[in-house]
Protein backbone atom coordinates (compact mmCIF):
# COMPACT_ATOMS: atom_id res chain seq x y z
CA UNK A 1 0.00 0.00 0.00
CA UNK A 2 1.25 3.48 -0.79
CA UNK A 3 1.83 5.82 2.13
CA UNK A 4 -0.87 8.47 2.54
CA UNK A 5 -0.37 11.59 0.43
CA UNK A 6 1.16 14.39 2.42
CA UNK A 7 1.06 17.83 0.88
CA UNK A 8 3.95 19.24 2.92
CA UNK A 9 6.13 16.33 1.83
CA UNK A 10 5.47 16.96 -1.81
CA UNK A 11 6.04 20.67 -1.25
CA UNK A 12 9.36 19.91 0.40
CA UNK A 13 10.36 17.67 -2.48
CA UNK A 14 9.36 20.30 -4.98
CA UNK A 15 11.25 23.01 -3.12
CA UNK A 16 14.39 20.86 -3.04
CA UNK A 17 14.13 20.14 -6.76
CA UNK A 18 13.68 23.78 -7.66
CA UNK A 19 15.76 25.44 -4.93
CA UNK A 20 18.98 25.78 -6.93
CA UNK A 21 17.31 27.18 -10.01
CA UNK A 22 15.21 29.73 -8.11
CA UNK A 23 18.06 30.73 -5.81
CA UNK A 24 20.49 31.22 -8.71
CA UNK A 25 17.97 33.37 -10.51
CA UNK A 26 17.39 35.47 -7.38
CA UNK A 27 21.13 35.94 -6.80
CA UNK A 28 21.54 37.22 -10.32
CA UNK A 29 18.99 39.95 -9.55
CA UNK A 30 19.70 40.90 -5.92
CA UNK A 31 23.46 40.27 -6.10
CA UNK A 32 23.70 38.76 -2.64
CA UNK A 33 23.58 35.06 -1.85
CA UNK A 34 22.58 35.73 1.75
CA UNK A 35 19.65 37.97 0.83
CA UNK A 36 18.53 35.60 -1.92
CA UNK A 37 18.57 32.68 0.50
CA UNK A 38 16.69 34.58 3.19
CA UNK A 39 13.89 35.71 0.90
CA UNK A 40 13.56 32.31 -0.74
CA UNK A 41 13.29 30.69 2.68
CA UNK A 42 10.55 33.19 3.54
CA UNK A 43 8.75 32.43 0.28
CA UNK A 44 8.83 28.72 1.06
CA UNK A 45 7.22 29.35 4.43
CA UNK A 46 4.52 31.47 2.82
CA UNK A 47 4.00 28.75 0.23
CA UNK A 48 3.53 26.07 2.87
CA UNK A 49 0.61 28.01 4.32
CA UNK A 50 -0.82 29.27 1.05
CA UNK A 51 -0.58 26.01 -0.87
CA UNK A 52 -2.03 23.99 1.98
CA UNK A 53 -5.13 26.15 1.71
CA UNK A 54 -5.33 26.65 -2.04
CA UNK A 55 -3.41 23.75 -3.51
CA UNK A 56 -0.11 23.83 -5.38
CA UNK A 57 -0.18 26.39 -8.21
CA UNK A 58 0.45 25.36 -11.79
CA UNK A 59 3.92 26.92 -11.86
CA UNK A 60 5.12 26.53 -8.27
CA UNK A 61 8.70 27.56 -9.03
CA UNK A 62 7.59 30.79 -10.68
CA UNK A 63 5.26 31.41 -7.74
CA UNK A 64 8.14 31.00 -5.30
CA UNK A 65 10.43 33.23 -7.35
CA UNK A 66 7.83 35.97 -7.58
CA UNK A 67 7.04 35.83 -3.87
CA UNK A 68 10.75 35.84 -3.02
CA UNK A 69 11.36 38.86 -5.26
CA UNK A 70 8.60 40.80 -3.49
CA UNK A 71 10.22 39.96 -0.17
CA UNK A 72 13.54 41.15 -1.55
CA UNK A 73 12.01 44.48 -2.52
CA UNK A 74 10.59 44.89 0.99
CA UNK A 75 13.93 44.04 2.55
CA UNK A 76 15.95 46.30 0.26
CA UNK A 77 13.57 49.18 0.99
CA UNK A 78 14.07 48.71 4.71
CA UNK A 79 17.86 48.56 4.53
CA UNK A 80 19.66 51.58 5.87
CA UNK A 81 22.46 51.55 3.29
CA UNK A 82 19.87 52.22 0.65
CA UNK A 83 22.26 53.81 -1.84
CA UNK A 84 24.46 50.79 -2.24
CA UNK A 85 21.57 48.48 -2.91
CA UNK A 86 19.70 50.89 -5.14
CA UNK A 87 20.66 49.28 -8.46
CA UNK A 88 19.21 45.93 -7.38
CA UNK A 89 16.10 47.60 -6.01
CA UNK A 90 15.37 49.72 -9.06
CA UNK A 91 15.86 46.67 -11.23
CA UNK A 92 13.41 44.70 -9.15
CA UNK A 93 10.90 47.54 -9.16
CA UNK A 94 11.16 47.83 -12.94
CA UNK A 95 10.38 44.17 -13.24
CA UNK A 96 7.44 44.51 -10.91
CA UNK A 97 6.15 47.51 -12.82
CA UNK A 98 6.35 45.90 -16.19
CA UNK A 99 4.70 42.78 -14.94
CA UNK A 100 2.20 43.79 -12.37
CA UNK A 101 -0.80 41.75 -13.38
CA UNK A 102 -0.66 38.33 -11.77
CA UNK A 103 1.64 35.89 -10.13
CA UNK A 104 0.99 33.24 -12.73
CA UNK A 105 1.58 35.61 -15.62
CA UNK A 106 2.81 33.54 -18.53
CA UNK A 107 5.98 35.52 -19.25
CA UNK A 108 7.04 35.10 -15.70
CA UNK A 109 6.93 31.34 -15.64
CA UNK A 110 10.22 30.98 -17.47
CA UNK A 111 12.98 31.18 -14.90
CA UNK A 112 16.31 32.20 -16.46
CA UNK A 113 18.82 29.50 -15.62
CA UNK A 114 21.67 31.07 -13.67
CA UNK A 115 22.74 27.91 -11.91
CA UNK A 116 26.01 27.68 -13.79
CA UNK A 117 27.08 31.11 -12.53
CA UNK A 118 26.18 30.06 -9.00
CA UNK A 119 28.06 26.74 -9.29
CA UNK A 120 31.26 28.54 -10.23
CA UNK A 121 30.83 30.93 -7.31
CA UNK A 122 30.20 28.14 -4.81
CA UNK A 123 33.20 26.16 -6.10
CA UNK A 124 35.53 29.15 -6.39
CA UNK A 125 39.16 28.26 -5.59
CA UNK A 126 39.33 31.16 -3.11
CA UNK A 127 37.07 29.11 -0.80
CA UNK A 128 38.41 26.01 0.91
CA UNK A 129 37.31 22.60 -0.27
CA UNK A 130 34.96 21.79 2.59
CA UNK A 131 33.32 25.20 2.26
CA UNK A 132 32.87 24.67 -1.47
CA UNK A 133 31.19 21.35 -0.80
CA UNK A 134 28.90 22.74 1.90
CA UNK A 135 27.98 25.82 -0.11
CA UNK A 136 27.22 23.75 -3.21
CA UNK A 137 24.99 21.40 -1.23
CA UNK A 138 23.18 24.33 0.37
CA UNK A 139 22.82 26.60 -2.65
CA UNK A 140 22.38 24.17 -5.51
CA UNK A 141 21.29 21.04 -3.73
CA UNK A 142 18.82 22.82 -1.48
CA UNK A 143 19.95 20.81 1.54
CA UNK A 144 19.37 22.46 4.89
CA UNK A 145 22.31 23.54 7.03
CA UNK A 146 21.34 20.84 9.49
CA UNK A 147 21.40 18.12 6.83
CA UNK A 148 24.83 19.22 5.66
CA UNK A 149 26.10 19.35 9.25
CA UNK A 150 24.81 15.80 9.83
CA UNK A 151 26.49 14.54 6.69
CA UNK A 152 29.85 15.82 7.91
CA UNK A 153 29.26 14.97 11.56
CA UNK A 154 29.58 18.67 12.37
CA UNK A 155 27.49 20.68 14.77
CA UNK A 156 24.74 22.65 13.10
CA UNK A 157 26.13 25.90 14.53
CA UNK A 158 29.63 25.14 13.20
CA UNK A 159 28.27 24.48 9.72
CA UNK A 160 26.07 27.59 9.88
CA UNK A 161 29.15 29.66 10.74
CA UNK A 162 31.12 28.13 7.89
CA UNK A 163 28.35 28.98 5.42
CA UNK A 164 27.91 32.50 6.79
CA UNK A 165 31.66 33.18 6.55
CA UNK A 166 31.70 31.94 2.97
CA UNK A 167 28.79 34.14 1.94
CA UNK A 168 30.46 37.09 3.62
CA UNK A 169 33.71 36.41 1.77
CA UNK A 170 31.93 36.15 -1.57
CA UNK A 171 30.53 39.65 -1.10
CA UNK A 172 33.51 41.33 0.59
CA UNK A 173 36.25 39.83 -1.54
CA UNK A 174 34.34 40.44 -4.75
CA UNK A 175 33.96 36.87 -5.98
CA UNK A 176 31.89 37.34 -9.13
CA UNK A 177 28.74 35.43 -10.03
CA UNK A 178 29.77 34.55 -13.52
CA UNK A 179 30.84 31.79 -15.83
CA UNK A 180 34.64 32.05 -16.17
CA UNK A 181 36.07 33.23 -19.51
CA UNK A 182 36.93 30.49 -22.05
CA UNK A 183 40.65 30.43 -21.21
CA UNK A 184 39.89 29.59 -17.59
CA UNK A 185 36.76 27.55 -18.06
CA UNK A 186 38.37 24.13 -18.29
CA UNK A 187 40.36 24.52 -15.10
CA UNK A 188 37.36 25.87 -13.22
CA UNK A 189 35.06 23.12 -14.52
CA UNK A 190 37.56 20.60 -13.15
CA UNK A 191 37.32 22.34 -9.80
CA UNK A 192 33.54 22.02 -9.85
CA UNK A 193 33.73 18.35 -10.83
CA UNK A 194 36.07 17.59 -7.95
CA UNK A 195 33.52 19.11 -5.54
CA UNK A 196 30.72 16.97 -6.99
CA UNK A 197 32.87 13.84 -6.93
CA UNK A 198 33.87 14.56 -3.35
CA UNK A 199 30.18 14.76 -2.39
CA UNK A 200 29.55 11.48 -4.18
CA UNK A 201 32.41 9.72 -2.45
CA UNK A 202 31.39 11.00 0.95
CA UNK A 203 28.06 9.34 0.31
CA UNK A 204 29.43 6.24 -1.33
CA UNK A 205 32.02 5.21 1.22
CA UNK A 206 32.20 7.00 4.50
CA UNK A 207 35.79 7.26 5.60
CA UNK A 208 35.02 7.12 9.28
CA UNK A 209 32.46 5.77 11.70
CA UNK A 210 30.01 2.95 11.31
CA UNK A 211 28.09 4.16 8.28
CA UNK A 212 29.50 2.69 5.14
CA UNK A 213 27.15 4.64 2.91
CA UNK A 214 25.34 7.89 3.21
CA UNK A 215 23.04 7.36 0.28
CA UNK A 216 21.64 10.81 0.42
CA UNK A 217 24.90 12.52 -0.55
CA UNK A 218 25.50 10.17 -3.47
CA UNK A 219 22.02 10.82 -4.81
CA UNK A 220 22.63 14.51 -4.39
CA UNK A 221 25.94 14.31 -6.26
CA UNK A 222 24.28 12.46 -9.13
CA UNK A 223 21.55 15.06 -9.25
CA UNK A 224 24.17 17.83 -9.36
CA UNK A 225 25.99 15.83 -12.03
CA UNK A 226 22.84 15.77 -14.14
CA UNK A 227 22.35 19.50 -13.71
CA UNK A 228 25.96 20.17 -14.77
CA UNK A 229 25.61 17.80 -17.69
CA UNK A 230 22.57 19.74 -18.89
CA UNK A 231 24.39 23.06 -18.45
CA UNK A 232 27.73 21.99 -19.96
CA UNK A 233 26.75 19.36 -22.54
CA UNK A 234 29.96 19.83 -24.53
CA UNK A 235 32.32 19.12 -21.64
CA UNK A 236 33.28 15.48 -21.93
CA UNK A 237 34.57 15.18 -18.39
CA UNK A 238 31.22 16.38 -17.02
CA UNK A 239 29.55 13.47 -18.82
CA UNK A 240 32.44 11.23 -17.73
CA UNK A 241 31.89 12.03 -14.07
CA UNK A 242 28.12 11.53 -14.29
CA UNK A 243 28.69 8.18 -16.00
CA UNK A 244 31.24 7.17 -13.36
CA UNK A 245 28.88 8.03 -10.51
CA UNK A 246 25.96 6.17 -12.10
CA UNK A 247 28.05 3.07 -12.66
CA UNK A 248 29.39 3.07 -9.09
CA UNK A 249 25.94 3.74 -7.73
CA UNK A 250 24.48 0.82 -9.69
CA UNK A 251 26.32 -1.52 -7.31
CA UNK A 252 25.27 0.14 -4.09
CA UNK A 253 22.80 -2.46 -2.80
CA UNK A 254 25.12 -5.38 -3.52
CA UNK A 255 28.09 -3.80 -1.76
CA UNK A 256 26.69 -4.83 1.60
CA UNK A 257 25.12 -8.06 2.79
CA UNK A 258 21.99 -8.40 4.95
CA UNK A 259 23.97 -7.72 8.10
CA UNK A 260 25.49 -4.59 6.62
CA UNK A 261 28.95 -6.06 6.04
CA UNK A 262 31.09 -5.25 2.98
CA UNK A 263 30.87 -7.54 -0.05
CA UNK A 264 33.82 -7.38 -2.46
CA UNK A 265 33.18 -6.93 -6.18
CA UNK A 266 34.22 -10.54 -6.75
CA UNK A 267 31.45 -11.88 -4.51
CA UNK A 268 28.66 -9.44 -5.31
CA UNK A 269 25.37 -10.72 -6.67
CA UNK A 270 25.42 -9.11 -10.08
CA UNK A 271 21.71 -9.71 -10.60
CA UNK A 272 21.13 -7.06 -7.96
CA UNK A 273 23.05 -4.40 -9.85
CA UNK A 274 20.84 -1.57 -11.00
CA UNK A 275 20.40 -2.17 -14.76
CA UNK A 276 18.80 1.22 -15.37
CA UNK A 277 21.80 3.08 -13.92
CA UNK A 278 24.24 0.82 -15.75
CA UNK A 279 22.43 1.45 -18.99
CA UNK A 280 22.32 5.21 -18.48
CA UNK A 281 25.99 5.32 -17.45
CA UNK A 282 27.28 3.21 -20.35
CA UNK A 283 25.18 4.93 -23.00
CA UNK A 284 26.38 8.30 -21.76
CA UNK A 285 29.98 7.09 -21.87
CA UNK A 286 29.65 5.56 -25.32
CA UNK A 287 28.29 8.85 -26.63
CA UNK A 288 31.11 10.79 -24.99
CA UNK A 289 34.29 8.80 -25.65
CA UNK A 290 34.19 9.21 -29.46
CA UNK A 291 34.35 13.00 -29.04
CA UNK A 292 38.05 12.49 -28.45
CA UNK A 293 38.51 14.60 -25.30
CA UNK A 294 39.29 11.73 -23.00
CA UNK A 295 40.01 12.59 -19.37
CA UNK A 296 40.43 10.84 -16.03
CA UNK A 297 36.70 10.66 -15.21
CA UNK A 298 35.86 9.08 -18.55
CA UNK A 299 38.65 6.53 -18.09
CA UNK A 300 37.50 5.61 -14.60
CA UNK A 301 33.95 5.32 -15.92
CA UNK A 302 35.21 3.06 -18.71
CA UNK A 303 36.87 0.78 -16.13
CA UNK A 304 33.70 0.72 -14.09
CA UNK A 305 31.67 -0.04 -17.24
CA UNK A 306 33.79 -3.11 -17.97
CA UNK A 307 32.84 -4.50 -14.57
CA UNK A 308 29.22 -3.49 -15.04
CA UNK A 309 28.98 -5.28 -18.35
CA UNK A 310 30.61 -8.52 -17.21
CA UNK A 311 27.92 -11.05 -16.37
CA UNK A 312 30.24 -12.68 -13.86
CA UNK A 313 33.60 -12.00 -12.22
CA UNK A 314 35.31 -14.61 -14.42
CA UNK A 315 34.21 -12.78 -17.59
CA UNK A 316 35.99 -9.54 -16.66
CA UNK A 317 38.22 -8.21 -19.44
CA UNK A 318 41.24 -7.60 -17.21
CA UNK A 319 43.63 -6.91 -20.07
CA UNK A 320 41.52 -3.94 -21.11
CA UNK A 321 41.31 -2.70 -17.54
CA UNK A 322 45.12 -2.85 -17.28
CA UNK A 323 45.38 -0.80 -20.48
CA UNK A 324 42.86 1.79 -19.22
CA UNK A 325 44.80 2.19 -15.96
CA UNK A 326 47.96 2.73 -18.01
CA UNK A 327 46.23 5.56 -19.88
CA UNK A 328 44.88 6.95 -16.62
CA UNK A 329 48.37 6.84 -15.09
CA UNK A 330 49.76 8.79 -18.04
CA UNK A 331 47.27 11.58 -17.19
CA UNK A 332 47.47 11.34 -13.42
CA UNK A 333 50.76 9.77 -12.38
CA UNK A 334 49.66 8.72 -8.90
CA UNK A 335 50.79 5.59 -7.04
CA UNK A 336 47.14 4.99 -6.13
CA UNK A 337 46.40 4.26 -9.79
CA UNK A 338 49.35 1.86 -9.89
CA UNK A 339 47.90 -0.05 -6.93
CA UNK A 340 44.62 -0.54 -8.78
CA UNK A 341 46.47 -1.45 -11.93
CA UNK A 342 48.48 -4.05 -10.04
CA UNK A 343 45.27 -5.76 -8.92
CA UNK A 344 44.12 -5.89 -12.55
CA UNK A 345 47.53 -7.24 -13.62
CA UNK A 346 47.26 -10.00 -11.02
CA UNK A 347 44.20 -11.31 -12.91
CA UNK A 348 45.22 -10.39 -16.46
CA UNK A 349 48.72 -11.87 -16.13
CA UNK A 350 49.87 -13.28 -12.79
CA UNK A 351 49.99 -12.43 -9.08
CA UNK A 352 53.79 -12.51 -9.35
CA UNK A 353 53.87 -9.67 -11.89
CA UNK A 354 51.43 -7.69 -9.77
CA UNK A 355 53.66 -8.15 -6.74
CA UNK A 356 56.63 -6.77 -8.68
CA UNK A 357 54.67 -3.64 -9.56
CA UNK A 358 53.45 -3.19 -5.96
CA UNK A 359 56.95 -3.64 -4.54
CA UNK A 360 58.32 -1.10 -6.99
CA UNK A 361 56.04 1.47 -5.33
CA UNK A 362 57.36 0.79 -1.85
CA UNK A 363 60.04 3.49 -2.06
CA UNK A 364 57.28 6.09 -1.79
CA UNK A 365 56.70 6.37 1.94
CA UNK A 366 53.14 7.62 1.52
CA UNK A 367 52.00 4.46 -0.23
CA UNK A 368 52.98 2.29 2.74
CA UNK A 369 50.31 4.05 4.76
CA UNK A 370 47.72 3.78 2.00
CA UNK A 371 45.40 1.11 3.31
CA UNK A 372 44.20 -0.28 -0.07
CA UNK A 373 47.88 -0.87 -0.94
CA UNK A 374 48.28 -3.09 2.11
CA UNK A 375 45.09 -5.01 1.28
CA UNK A 376 46.09 -5.43 -2.37
CA UNK A 377 49.59 -6.61 -1.46
CA UNK A 378 48.20 -9.12 1.05
CA UNK A 379 45.84 -10.51 -1.57
CA UNK A 380 48.51 -10.77 -4.26
CA UNK A 381 50.96 -12.39 -1.81
CA UNK A 382 48.34 -14.98 -0.87
CA UNK A 383 47.57 -15.82 -4.48
CA UNK A 384 51.29 -16.02 -5.29
CA UNK A 385 51.61 -18.65 -2.54
CA UNK A 386 53.36 -16.64 0.20
CA UNK A 387 50.88 -17.46 2.95
CA UNK A 388 52.70 -16.25 6.04
CA UNK A 389 53.80 -12.96 4.54
CA UNK A 390 50.27 -12.49 3.22
CA UNK A 391 48.71 -12.95 6.66
CA UNK A 392 51.21 -10.55 8.25
CA UNK A 393 50.47 -7.97 5.55
CA UNK A 394 46.73 -8.29 6.08
CA UNK A 395 47.13 -7.79 9.84
CA UNK A 396 48.84 -4.47 9.09
CA UNK A 397 46.00 -3.54 6.75
CA UNK A 398 43.43 -4.29 9.48
CA UNK A 399 45.34 -2.13 11.95
CA UNK A 400 45.36 0.83 9.60
CA UNK A 401 41.66 0.68 8.64
CA UNK A 402 39.40 3.26 10.27
CA UNK A 403 36.16 1.91 8.86
CA UNK A 404 34.63 -0.51 11.36
CA UNK A 405 32.68 -2.48 8.77
CA UNK A 406 35.73 -2.94 6.57
CA UNK A 407 37.81 -3.96 9.58
CA UNK A 408 35.36 -6.73 10.43
CA UNK A 409 35.35 -7.87 6.82
CA UNK A 410 39.14 -8.11 6.68
CA UNK A 411 39.31 -9.89 10.05
CA UNK A 412 36.85 -12.41 8.72
CA UNK A 413 38.95 -12.94 5.60
CA UNK A 414 42.08 -13.37 7.66
CA UNK A 415 40.54 -16.31 9.46
CA UNK A 416 38.73 -17.97 6.53
CA UNK A 417 41.08 -17.36 3.59
CA UNK A 418 44.44 -16.73 5.19
CA UNK A 419 43.95 -19.48 7.82
CA UNK A 420 45.48 -17.29 10.46
CA UNK A 421 44.07 -16.10 13.76
CA UNK A 422 44.21 -12.64 15.21
CA UNK A 423 46.42 -12.10 18.15
CA UNK B 1 37.14 47.13 -5.91
CA UNK B 2 40.52 47.75 -4.35
CA UNK B 3 42.75 44.87 -3.41
CA UNK B 4 45.96 45.09 -1.42
CA UNK B 5 48.49 42.45 -2.46
CA UNK B 6 50.92 41.77 0.36
CA UNK B 7 54.14 40.21 -0.85
CA UNK B 8 55.77 37.78 1.56
CA UNK B 9 58.99 35.81 1.25
CA UNK B 10 61.78 34.43 3.38
CA UNK B 11 64.34 37.21 3.55
CA UNK B 12 67.56 36.28 1.81
CA UNK B 13 65.89 33.87 -0.60
CA UNK B 14 65.21 34.65 -4.24
CA UNK B 15 67.58 36.62 -6.50
CA UNK B 16 70.17 38.56 -4.45
CA UNK B 17 71.57 42.03 -5.23
CA UNK B 18 74.81 41.91 -7.15
CA UNK B 19 73.92 38.81 -9.14
CA UNK B 20 72.83 38.66 -12.76
CA UNK B 21 69.55 37.07 -11.69
CA UNK B 22 68.80 40.13 -9.58
CA UNK B 23 68.94 42.40 -12.62
CA UNK B 24 66.43 40.21 -14.40
CA UNK B 25 64.26 40.15 -11.27
CA UNK B 26 64.15 43.96 -11.11
CA UNK B 27 63.43 44.07 -14.83
CA UNK B 28 60.54 41.64 -14.27
CA UNK B 29 59.10 44.01 -11.65
CA UNK B 30 59.35 46.95 -14.03
CA UNK B 31 57.64 45.03 -16.82
CA UNK B 32 54.94 43.81 -14.46
CA UNK B 33 54.27 47.28 -13.03
CA UNK B 34 54.03 48.63 -16.57
CA UNK B 35 51.48 45.90 -17.37
CA UNK B 36 49.41 46.93 -14.32
CA UNK B 37 49.46 50.57 -15.42
CA UNK B 38 48.44 49.67 -18.96
CA UNK B 39 45.75 47.35 -17.67
CA UNK B 40 44.32 50.25 -15.66
CA UNK B 41 44.50 48.45 -12.31
CA UNK B 42 47.54 50.14 -10.75
CA UNK B 43 46.67 52.16 -7.64
CA UNK B 44 50.03 52.00 -5.92
CA UNK B 45 52.84 49.80 -4.75
CA UNK B 46 56.21 49.80 -3.04
CA UNK B 47 59.03 47.58 -1.94
CA UNK B 48 60.03 47.71 1.73
CA UNK B 49 63.43 47.67 3.42
CA UNK B 50 64.18 44.40 5.24
CA UNK B 51 62.74 43.64 8.68
CA UNK B 52 66.17 44.48 10.15
CA UNK B 53 65.10 48.10 9.72
CA UNK B 54 61.65 47.64 11.29
CA UNK B 55 60.50 49.32 14.49
CA UNK B 56 57.26 48.39 16.22
CA UNK B 57 55.27 50.74 18.46
CA UNK B 58 52.34 50.13 20.77
CA UNK B 59 50.59 52.31 23.32
CA UNK B 60 49.53 50.99 26.68
CA UNK B 61 47.78 53.28 29.19
CA UNK B 62 49.02 56.28 27.28
CA UNK B 63 52.62 55.09 27.40
CA UNK B 64 54.35 54.47 24.09
CA UNK B 65 56.40 51.28 23.86
CA UNK B 66 58.96 51.12 21.11
CA UNK B 67 60.52 47.79 20.11
CA UNK B 68 63.29 47.05 17.67
CA UNK B 69 62.14 44.62 14.96
CA UNK B 70 58.98 43.53 13.18
CA UNK B 71 55.73 42.90 15.06
CA UNK B 72 56.06 39.15 14.68
CA UNK B 73 59.03 36.90 14.08
CA UNK B 74 57.64 34.82 11.24
CA UNK B 75 59.48 32.75 8.67
CA UNK B 76 58.13 34.77 5.78
CA UNK B 77 58.20 38.53 6.01
CA UNK B 78 56.30 41.31 4.33
CA UNK B 79 58.60 42.74 1.67
CA UNK B 80 56.33 44.96 -0.39
CA UNK B 81 52.84 45.54 -1.69
CA UNK B 82 50.71 46.50 -4.65
CA UNK B 83 47.35 48.20 -4.48
CA UNK B 84 45.14 47.20 -7.38
CA UNK B 85 41.78 48.42 -8.57
CA UNK B 86 40.09 45.41 -10.16
CA UNK B 87 36.62 44.44 -11.28
CA UNK B 88 36.53 41.32 -9.13
CA UNK B 89 38.64 38.88 -7.14
CA UNK B 90 39.50 36.80 -10.20
CA UNK B 91 41.14 39.76 -11.88
CA UNK B 92 43.05 40.65 -8.71
CA UNK B 93 44.25 37.05 -8.35
CA UNK B 94 45.38 37.02 -11.94
CA UNK B 95 47.58 40.08 -11.41
CA UNK B 96 48.77 38.90 -8.00
CA UNK B 97 49.96 35.61 -9.47
CA UNK B 98 52.18 37.52 -11.89
CA UNK B 99 54.06 39.43 -9.16
CA UNK B 100 57.68 38.25 -9.66
CA UNK B 101 58.17 37.33 -5.97
CA UNK B 102 55.26 34.86 -6.24
CA UNK B 103 57.81 32.53 -7.85
CA UNK B 104 59.67 32.06 -4.51
CA UNK B 105 57.36 33.67 -1.97
CA UNK B 106 53.63 34.14 -1.43
CA UNK B 107 51.18 36.91 -2.07
CA UNK B 108 48.18 37.52 0.17
CA UNK B 109 45.29 39.28 -1.56
CA UNK B 110 43.02 41.34 0.70
CA UNK B 111 40.04 43.40 -0.37
CA UNK B 112 40.15 46.94 0.99
CA UNK B 113 37.24 47.75 3.28
CA UNK B 114 34.83 50.41 2.11
CA UNK B 115 32.94 52.49 4.69
CA UNK B 116 29.68 54.11 3.73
Amino acid sequence: MLPPFRLDQSINRLVREEWGRILASLVSVVGSLQLAEDVLQDAVEVALVHWNENGIPEEPAAWLLKTAKRRAIDQLRRKSNFDKLQPALSYLLDMEGSNNSAIDDEEDTVIPDKRLELVFTCCHPALDQKTRVALTLRSLGGLTTEEIANAFLDKKSTMAQRLARAKHKIVSAGIAYEVPPPEKLLERVNGVLSVVYFIFNEGYSASYGEHLTRTHLSDEAIRLGRVLQSLLPEHCEVAGLLSLMLLHESRRVSRKDNTGEVVMLEHQNRLRWDKVKICEGTVLLKNTLPKGQVGPYQLQAAISAIHAESAQWEDTDWAQIVALYELLYSMQPSPVIRVNQAVAISYARSPGEALELLDSLADQAIILEYQPYLVARADVLLRAGFKEEAAAQLCKAIESSDNASEKRFLECRLITDYKATLH
Amino acid sequence: MQYLCLIYSVEGTGPQPGTEAFGQYMQAYQTFTQECVEGGVMSGGNALQTTATATTVTRENGKVEVTDGPFAETKEQLGGYYLFDCKDLDEALEYAAKIPTAAHGRVEVRPVMVFN
